[in-house]
């Protein structure tokens, strides 16, 4: 069915996941859920591994040298992701346990600071709960005010919409890059520039765009940005927190503990620098070992050339879906991600799951953690998400199998 | 595979759903969610003499939740508290694999036992019966 030429092999990709070679017990999977979590490549694995094994010690501490090169590895993590952003300098890099942690950072720590009485934070109506619930709570609890931005009726954002909803109490516009049910892809450098026009910051959730497109945090000019591991290849527990160094600077600790002072006695206390200071405790360190690795597979294939070809793939699952009747998709077409929310004639989600699962694939349904988008667009939906893994066999026997749930629930 | 878990019967159910609207006052009414697939099943109640005189579902969700409520408000009409509970437990133990299920006890409700092999579809069964425990536990 496809003609043209995709502009990477797959299958060779495949090749350098565990997940994807035949195993004795285990069914091979068309795994389309990518945008809950990704499949890891071996060298993710074996980094991670490699590190449990030879190298484990805390970092920061210790006489001795494995302490050392612990440090050094986590550091050089540190560094990894500073690079992948586009950073200015590691020091604006705080790891954190996801996009959930470091968005609650923020709104614990930069929000109970700076975010007072009658001030307003600006959320987009396609949050997921990680950027939604941390900013209902910060809003309550200051008396602040939480202002929607709400979706156009194809699930865009209008830039108007902004500039009537921001005013001089604006502290805050914190908006997805990437919807994970939408598939939209937001304009977050403009976004961030009517932000700053208005005296306010902005945060851009990129937990699904780092692993799918460029992300340049000076070209977007963001005050924070963050993702997950997981969600790119990498491990669970570990993701990082981008912010500029002057709001680091200002901020006050999220969590307290070891090692982030610079001295405390009962009369005295003074805290680390950035970006020590938010990371209290023994942190996730081989899993940011993992995290570097993952994005050293990520750039070996580019950034650029995977989003060219999730981009051809996008395409060709658009026309395809097109052609199963009754099927309603959610988003923007043509231009947007390879996210696929959508219903089947009144087939309820869940059932249409099951049944593509009974054909070994799998896809997620439900509300995807953002029950106020939900509600939007009448009830749960259906999502297929791609990776960099997926091709045009799989989104075919995605159809086959949206034809055989029409089957099932006596559709034809 | 999922011939047994969309047996006729459920599907029937499904698509005709038994028992399902809202009662007047006097009621008990008891709401069930399953937060991550956004399944829902609303339930009212009117217990008379001990027994559960009228039982009404409704909501939204998967054709094995509504199927579930559907068979449920036909099998608990009129049953004393006791008989509802036992039937509760039941259906419980079957679908969750602990047990074989009575098919003179359950009639067509043991069709619900084909969710044994989806593991995942086992909350979307269970949903109408749990919510029922639960009115039934604040009722009394």
């Amino acid at each position: 069915m496809a003609t043209t030429t995709f502009s990477i092999d797959a299958s060779e990709i495949r090749r350098q996941f565990p997940f994807f070679q035949p195993h004795p017990e285990m069914r091979s999977l068309i795994y389309l859920d990518n945008a809950a979590t990704t499949q890891k490549p071996y060298s993710v694995i074996e980094a991670v591994s490699n590190f449990w094994a030879h190298h484990n010690a805390n970092v920061h501490r210790g006489g001795h040298g494995a302490g050392a090169k612990a440090s050094e590895l986590y550091e050089a993590a540190r560094q990894r992701v500073a690079q992948f952003l586009n950073a200015r300098e590691p020091a604006e890099i705080v790891f954190t346990r996801g996009t959930t942690e470091a968005i609650n950072l923020v709104a614990s720590s930069w929000g109970e600071a700076f975010v007072k009485a009658g001030d307003e934070v600006i959320i987009t109506e396609m949050e997921h709960h990680a950027n939604l619930l941390p900013w209902m709570r910060l809003a309550e609890k200051q008396g602040a005010t939480l202002k929607v931005w709400r979706i156009t009726d194809d699930g865009r954002l209008n830039l108007d919409d902004l500039r009537t909803l921001l005013t001089e109490r604006t502290r805050l516009v914190a908006v997805v890059h990437i919807s994970n049910v939408l598939g939209v892809v937001n304009p977050v450098a403009e976004i961030c520039r009517l932000a700053h026009d208005a005296g306010a910051l902005c945060l851009v959730d990129a937990a699904q765009s780092v692993a799918h497109m460029p992300v340049d945090v000076q070209a977007i000019d963001c005050d924070f940005l963050m993702f997950s591991g997981h969600k790119a290849y990498g491990p669970t527990g570990i993701g990082a927190l981008y912010a500029k160094r002057s709001l680091l600077e200002a901020m006050p600790p999220y969590q307290v503990g070891g090692g982030i002072v610079k001295t405390v006695s009962w009369e005295r206390l003074v805290w680390s620098e950035p970006p020590a200071k938010f990371e209290a405790g023994t942190p996730p360190i081989g899993e940011a070992v993992g995290l570097h690795a993952a994005l050293d597979f990520i750039d070996s294939i580019g950034r650029a050339t995977i989003e060219a070809y999730e981009h051809e793939l996008t395409r060709y699952a658009l026309e395809r879906l097109q052609e199963v009747p009754g099927l309603r998709l959610f988003g923007p077409t043509p231009d947007r991600a390879g996210i696929f929310a959508f219903m089947l004639e009144d087939i309820h989600p869940h059932d249409i799951a099951t049944v593509l699962d009974a054909r070994d694939i799998a896809i997620r349904s439900g509300l995807h953690c953002a029950h106020p988008l939900g509600a939007r667009l009448g009830g749960s939906t259906a999502r297929a998400s791609l990776a960099v893994y997926n091709d045009t066999a799989h989104i075919d026997a995605l159809i086959e199998g949206l034809h055989e749930v029409r089957k099932v629930f006596g559709y034809v | 595979m999922f011939d047994e878990l969309y047996q006729e019967i459920i599907l029937d159910h499904y698509r005709h759903p038994r028992g399902r609207g809202e009662l007047e006052p006097p009621k008990i009414t008891q709401e069930g969610f399953n937060p991550s697939c956004g399944d829902e099943v609303i339930l009212d109640l009117r217990l008379e003499d001990g027994r559960i005189s009228d039982i009404r579902f409704h909501g939204r969700g998967c054709s094995i939740s509504q199927a579930s409520a559907s068979m449920m408000t036909e099998a608990v009409k009129g049953k004393t508290l006791a008989e509802a509970h036992a039937l509760i437990q039941q259906v419980l133990a079957m679908v969750k694999g602990e047990a074989e299920g009575d098919p003179d006890a359950l009639g067509d409700i043991v069709a619900l036992a084909g969710v044994r092999n989806f593991p995942v579809r086992v909350k979307c069964a269970t949903l109408a019966w749990h919510t029922l425990e639960e009115a039934l536990r604040s009722a009394t």
